[in-house]
C-alpha cells in the first residue's frame, strides 16, 4: 500500500491509569486500519504490557520494543500483523524488563523508521508521568487526552497536558502538539442528574478541543475479554460508533458531535414495557 | 435510607468548583517556586533564632483559595523556653 502523506504519531495518554488508553489505542487503531489506513499500534507500557491482550495478539508476541531498541530484533520482526485487519501492525511492550531499558535514542530510531511505513503511529502511553509516560509522548504530532469525568483523572489530564507543552520535541522546537480530549466512561444519566461531571464541566476545566464521548457500555469490556478493539466486536454499538466518529475527526473531518444519551432508551424500554 | 438524599443536589457542581480551584493553584505552580513553603522554612528558621521550641509542636495550616490562601504558623512556645542569644555577627 502506498502512503499517501506525511505519517502521523499519536500519543494516547492520560496520567491516571485505568480511564481507557489501551482500550481507546485499540479502538482507534482498528477504526483507522478499517478505513485502509497502514496503522501502527506501539504499546510503550513496558513491564505491563497489555495492549497485545486488548488485540488478541498475546499468544503471538516474539520480540518487542526493547528488543528492536538494543538491536536484538529488526523492527519489521517485531511487528505483529493484526489477525483480522491486514493494516494494523502490534509493536509489542516488553514484559519482562523495566522501563528503564528505554533509552531516548532507541524510541527515536524506531518511531522515525515506522514513519516511512505506516500512516498513522500510535503510541499508548503508560499511567503516570514517568520514563515511559514521557518517551510516549516524546515525538507526538498529536496527543489524545483519555479523561474520565472524575475529579482525580481531570486533574491528572490537566498535568499531562502540562507536560505536553514542555516536555515533548514539539514543544521543545517551540511548535504546539495538537492536544484534543476523549471522554471515555461517559454516564449520560449521571451527567444530566448533576451526580458527575459534564462534559462542559470537562471541558471548561482543561479548555482543550474535543475529540469525542465515549459512552460507558458493557460493550468495551466484552470487547477485550474476547481480544477484539470494541470499533471491530461490535461496530454499531454506542462505543464503537463514537470510536468511528473520533477516528474521523482525528483524519481531520469534521463530524457533528453525538452526546450518548442512553437514559433516553432504558426510559423508553421501560415505558415500553409497562404499556405492554 | 437517607429519605433526604432523593432530594439532595447532585455533586458535579462541587467537584467543578473544587476542580477549579485546585488547578489554578498547580498551573501556578509549576512554573513557580513553592512560596508557602518558602514562607513556612523562613518563619520557623526566624523564630528559632530567638526562642527554642518543640519542632513536633508546630502547626502548618494551609487553606489554597480562590482568590486568597492563608497560611497559618501555630507554634507552641513554652513559658519556660531558653530565649536564645543572637551572637553579634
Amino acid at each position: 500500500m502506498d502512503k499517501k502523506s506525511a505519517a502521523r504519531v499519536v500519543v494516547v495518554t492520560s496520567g491516571k491509569g485505568g480511564v481507557g488508553k489501551t482500550t481507546t489505542t485499540a479502538a482507534l487503531g482498528a477504526a483507522l486500519a478499517q478505513g485502509g489506513d497502514k496503522v501502527a499500534v506501539i504499546d510503550f507500557d513496558v513491564g505491563l504490557r497489555n495492549l497485545d491482550l486488548v488485540l488478541g495478539a498475546e499468544r503471538r508476541v516474539v520480540f518487542d520494543l526493547i528488543n528492536v531498541i538494543h538491536g536484538v530484533a529488526k523492527l519489521p520482526q517485531a511487528l505483529i500483523r493484526d489477525k483480522r485487519l491486514e493494516t494494523l501492525y502490534l509493536l509489542p511492550a516488553s514484559q519482562t524488563r523495566d522501563k528503564d531499558a528505554l533509552t531516548e535514542d532507541g524510541v527515536a530510531k524506531v518511531i522515525a523508521e515506522l514513519r516511512t511505513r505506516f500512516d498513522w503511529i500510535i503510541c499508548d502511553s503508560p499511567a503516570g508521568i514517568e520514563r515511559g509516560a514521557t518517551l510516549a509522548m516524546r515525538h507526538a504530532d498529536a496527543a489524545i487526552i483519555v479523561t474520565n469525568p472524575e475529579v482525580s483523572s481531570v486533574r491528572d489530564s490537566d498535568r499531562i497536558i502540562g507536560l505536553l507543552d514542555s516536555k515533548t520535541e514539539k514543544a521543545e522546537r517551540g511548535e504546539c502538539v495538537d492536544k484534543q480530549l476523549l471522554i471515555t466512561r461517559y454516564h449520560p444519566w449521571r451527567a444530566a442528574r448533576g451526580e458527575m461531571l459534564s462534559i462542559d464541566d470537562v471541558l471548561e476545566i482543561l479548555s482543550i478541543p474535543l475529540l469525542g464521548i465515549i459512552p460507558e457500555s458493557e460493550e468495551v469490556l466484552r470487547a477485550s475479554n474476547l481480544g477484539s478493539p470494541v470499533t471491530l466486536n461490535n461496530a454499531s454499538s454506542a462505543p464503537a460508533r463514537a470510536y468511528f466518529d473520533a477516528a474521523r475527526r482525528l483524519t481531520g473531518e469534521t463530524v457533528p458531535m453525538q452526546v450518548p444519551s442512553e437514559s433516553r432508551r432504558i426510559l423508553d424500554k421501560l415505558f415500553g414495557r409497562k404499556a405492554a | 435510607m437517607n429519605p433526604f438524599s432523593l432530594f439532595r443536589r447532585g455533586s458535579a457542581p462541587i467537584a467543578r468548583e473544587r476542580l477549579q480551584i485546585l488547578l489554578a493553584h498547580e498551573r501556578n505552580a509549576q512554573n513557580q517556586p513553592d512560596l508557602l513553603g518558602i514562607l513556612r522554612e523562613e518563619i520557623l528558621a526566624l523564630i528559632s533564632r530567638h526562642v527554642c521550641f518543640d519542632p513536633e509542636k508546630v502547626q502548618i495550616k494551609m487553606d489554597r483559595g480562590k482568590s486568597v490562601s492563608t497560611l497559618a504558623v501555630d507554634i507552641e512556645i513554652p513559658n519556660s523556653a531558653p530565649v536564645v542569644l543572637q551572637r553579634a555577627v
